[in-house]
């Protein structure tokens, strides 16, 4: 006996077989990312006043890449009608689409995005010494208006050395125009486009300072979650384009000739994984980048 | 290896039966077909041997966590000598400093032991990972994995699963996992001590330090080798659902499936939405073992008077909500296969149609739903506040409603049958009253009241042991009895089978009923001296202070460890000697008795129809006491069902 179904339909469930284990999968993934998104939430919530950033990713880049990720999601569906019309050059230029919208997306993230956040640091002051360093934080300011204070002086480290030397007393730090500018009214809510730090350079005394780390999952709980979601996110676009590859490769084309519903059907199960994988990412760009 | 090598060589005993299949798998060699098979059969076989080797070996480990719980402090016989010999050679082979130690994996093998004695980390080694084998490398790949692998595609008259080679890929992740959890064992500091459930923040900050590699630790490995287990599950759940949807044979509308095809639907759903969480946990401890992250760290911690460079803001208690909402759910993915085993064997043995089919498969199928929103009543001690508390002992007190009625229905069915106490039966006959006790001494840890009190201690343990260890695991063994002969064509001895049996039920009931009182005493689950130095172990019960209840506790488990000897020997040994039977060996009903016995890959001789429900088991006006679900209803039957409804599921 034969396994059936594999790419006809049951008559009763009106289904293939792999379409069903496709929406499990999915299934199973909501809850594998809903647990990640809920830890999100969970530790926001608990955050204290101040311990949860804002306005430290690259939100013109992060459009661009959602844009990418919705583009990649409409070529799929086409290259899957073509597929349906047996019209299989248009499939291949499509799916050749898709595959670059996936690497391009991966490009711009592992070679723009997260390399910068490793180069730029923030010294977390500690509580006594907030007030010394008032002319950065303006957390006067900041009170007035209702604002939640700022803790942290971020920007580019001048002196690397300051991390391992003991001699070196202090971190000199060419702040963002956020601590360059505190009182700014406009430095009250984040930058849609993104600002490079200024030349203004803070000289902060290590004894002030609580803790200070590069922009890496160990800095805070926000750059822990958006490392994590992203990463995994990051894998997942990944496992779609080396699957879009393969059906895009000569390969398939051999399915194709004998029997051009299979490969549609498989077009069909890859791309709404890469429509799942699209879905996160509408999730994770308000959560990180606006929110 | 013993096994198919066997089944090897008896392979020309059912060739006539395959017809135009035989020159399909003849072209396979011994490697595709035993070992890289993406045979359904093959596959569950190897899933539970696999499966039964990790619950001996988990067993093992709990044997020598009662020598020390027995007899506090003493070197235990024989494993002692051996430990403290190869830590005189150890000694005498020191590596010199900064040289690679080429017996680093023997020194993390002993670890748990200083001079042949168990240390406190050792037990706490032992302990975390005898629950973690016996449920994730045991109980859960026998009972869903191999016995839905084997048994369901045949009872839905299915060639396979549907994905056959994500079946294969599901087994190779498991293996994986499984060595990857083994080989923790010989990594310095020895395996993970965090306890099963791996609570944060001693979790995230166990293992590392000097001494110990980032990845190549204990408790690292423990969460690495989730990973592929968490893969295998989820693989193998996608492909149980589809196959149940899809590939049930002609006629097997879904109030015809077998109710152990329901209940593994079921388990397949929670492990399939349950255990994703749990993976995100899994990921997020990872990170903050390896990243420096601190998902599960508070800010201030610290570790051997040296404040930890970490970012804090990290919730212990996110850790709990996640692992409990796997956790929960998989004590059902635990015991709902059991469940549905025991039905098939009920029905058989005693004769008559399971009473309240459809009451069991909407119960089964409400515990699937509940099971997901009780998770925190495994954390009453968190001081959650009373209306979370109230939510959770509501749903946590409606889902033994489902139990219970399953339960009922089970112990109803046997009323007024003529019973066949044959092996299989005689456990499921254990199963009843055993799950019972289980079940019931759940409802007083529901009440966060009462859970204050006996929260962590042994009652807890006496409490869910009933439920996995008489309850599931007495389940399991009667399916290896019951579907044996399908599995080789031969029966297991019956003599050896109640050899096995009796000091089973016995000894089970020897080691976990004073467990009960040990923890109305208030012993504590994780003391490593048995509760020695505790003033309140001193109280009397029956004859015996708490402490001294260990003593026969233990010896009960080490014979319950003889007990299964039989049990090793019957199953090998059956495989070749055991009495050849004909296809439906228990004169059964469903459909996987009517493929021939080792059923070829294909399974079915003949593409099977079913004409009728499964448990019709002594109808009056039949000429036999069972008609199996392929035999066609004739007219006069028509008719006679028409006059009595009563008769149709």
């Amino acid at each position: 006996m034969e396994i059936p179904y594999t790419i006809s339909t049951r008559p009763d469930t009106g289904l293939w077989n792999a379409k069903i284990g496709i929406w499990l999968f999915l299934a199973s993934e909501v809850m594998l990312f809903g647990g990640l998104f809920s830890a999100y939430v969970f530790l926001r919530l608990d955050a204290a006043p101040g311990m949860w950033p804002h306005g430290l990713l690259n939100v013109p880049v992060g459009t661009m890449n959602t844009a990418i990720l919705i583009i990649s999601s409409v070529t799929v569906v086409l290259a899957w009608a073509a597929l349906k019309m047996r019209r299989y050059r248009a499939y291949w230029w499509y799916m050749l689409a898709t595959i670059l919208c996936g690497i391009i997306f991966l490009v711009v993230k592992l070679s723009y995005e997260w390399p910068q956040k490793f180069v730029h640091f923030g010294a977390y002051i500690k509580p006594a010494a907030l007030e010394k360093y008032e002319q950065y934080l303006g957390n006067h300011h900041l009170t007035e208006r209702g604002l939640p204070p700022r803790l942290e002086i971020t920007g580019h480290l001048e002196n690397h050395e300051a991390l391992h030397d003991p001699n070196v007393k202090e971190y000199e730090i060419a702040m963002d125009p956020v601590n360059a500018d505190p009182t700014n009214p406009a430095m009250d809510r984040p930058h849609f486009f993104y600002v490079p730090p200024t030349d203004k350079v803070a000289k902060i005394e290590k004894e002030d300072v609580e803790r200070i780390d590069s922009f890496g999952p160990w800095h805070s709980t926000y750059f822990a979650s958006y490392f994590t979601i992203t990463g995994l996110h990051g894998l997942h676009v990944l496992g779609g384009v080396l699957v879009f590859i393969y059906m895009w490769l000569p390969v398939s084309k051999k399915v194709y000739q004998r029997n051009p519903e299979h490969l549609a059907n498989r077009v069909e199960v890859s791309g709404l994984f890469w429509h799942f994988v699209d879905l996160i990412w509408i999730f994770v760009f308000p959560l990180f980048y606006l929110l | 290896m013993d096994a198919s090598t066997s089944l090897h060589a008896h392979g020309e005993d059912h060739h006539h039966h395959e017809g135009g299949h035989e020159h399909e798998h003849h072209e396979l060699g011994f490697w595709r077909k035993y070992i890289f098979s993406t045979d359904h059969k093959v596959i569950g076989i190897q899933y539970g041997l696999c499966g039964l080797a990790f619950l001996f070996f988990g067993f093992c480990l709990m044997m020598l966590m009662r020598w020390q719980l027995a007899y506090p402090g003493k070197m235990p016989p024989v494993i002692g000598p051996i430990v403290l010999s190869i830590q005189h050679f150890l000694e005498a082979h020191k590596a010199a400093a900064g040289h690679f130690d080429p017996w680093f994996w023997l020194r993390g093998l002993i670890s748990p032991f200083t001079n042949g004695i168990m240390t406190p980390e050792g037990y706490n080694s032992l302990g975390a990972m005898h629950g973690t084998i016996m449920i994730f490398l045991g109980v859960v790949p026998l009972a869903f994995a191999a016995f839905g692998n084997f048994v369901v595609p045949l009872q839905i008259g299915a060639p396979d699963m549907t994905f056959p080679k994500v079946n294969a890929a599901s087994f190779w992740a498991f293996a994986v996992g499984g060595a990857i959890m083994v080989s923790s064992f010989f990594v310095p500091g020895g395996a993970a001590k965090g306890g099963w459930t791996s609570y944060v923040p001693l979790a995230a900050l166990d293992d590392r330090g000097p001494g110990h590699n980032i990845i190549f630790n204990g408790q690292s490995l423990w969460l690495l080798g989730f990973i592929f287990l968490i893969t295998s599950s989820l693989l193998g759940a996608v492909n149980f659902i589809t196959t149940i949807i899809q590939l049930r044979a002609k006629g097997l509308t879904w109030m015809r499936l077998p109710f152990f095809v329901w209940s593994q639907f079921v388990t397949a759903f929670l492990l399939l939405l349950a255990f994703p969480p749990l993976e995100a946990a899994i990921i997020m401890q990872l990170m903050d073992r390896t990243a420096a992250t601190s998902f599960f760290l508070p800010a201030g911690m610290i570790v051997n008077g040296v404040p930890l460079h970490i970012s804090g803001g990290g919730s212990p208690l996110l850790w709990q909500h996640l692992f409990w909402f796997l956790g929960h759910p998989e004590v059902y993915v635990l015991i709902l296969p059991a469940f549905g085993i025991v039905a098939e064997i009920l029905a058989n043995n005693s004769r008559k149609p399971l009473w309240g089919y459809k009451s069991l498969v909407f119960s089964v199928l409400v515990i699937g739903f509940l099971s997901f929103v009780v998770w925190a009543h495994h954390m009453w001690l968190t001081g959650m506040g009373s209306t979370v508390s109230a939510f959770f002992q509501t749903t946590t007190l409606l889902i033994s409603i489902p139990s219970v009625i399953i339960l009922s229905a089970f112990f109803i069915s046997l009323w007024g049958g003529s019973i066949r106490f044959n092996v299989p039966m005689l456990w499921v006959t254990a199963f009843l009253p055993m799950f019972g006790i289980g079940g019931l001494t759940g409802i007083p840890l529901a009440f966060n009241s009462a859970d204050l009190y006996l929260h962590d201690t042994y009652y807890v343990i006496a409490h869910f042991h009933y439920i996995v260890a008489p309850g599931t695991i007495f389940g399991l063994f009667a399916g290896v009895y019951y579907w044996y002969p399908k599995a080789t064509g031969r029966m297991m001895s019956e003599f050896w089978g109640k050899v096995h049996f009796w000091p089973s039920l016995i000894c089970m009931n020897v080691i976990f009923l004073p467990m009960f009182l040990q923890g109305m005493l208030g012993m504590h689950r994780r003391w490593y001296d048995g509760g020695q130095g505790w003033t309140l172990s001193g109280e009397h019960i029956w004859g015996l202070t708490g402490f001294q209840w260990n003593t026969p506790i233990s010896w009960a488990a080490w014979i319950m460890g003889l007990a299964q000897i039989p049990f090793i020997i019957n199953f090998f040994w059956s495989i070749k000697h055991g009495k050849k039977v004909d296809d439906n060996p228990w004169q059964a009903t469903t459909l996987e008795w009517t493929a021939p016995n080792r059923p070829p890959h294909g399974n079915f001789v003949t593409t099977p129809v079913a004409y009728r429900g499964p448990y019709e088991y002594s109808l009056p006006g039949r000429e036999k006491d069972f008609t199996m679900q392929n035999e066609p209803v004739d007219p006069s039957e028509r008719s006679r069902r028409s006059a009595e409804p009563a008769l149709v599921h």
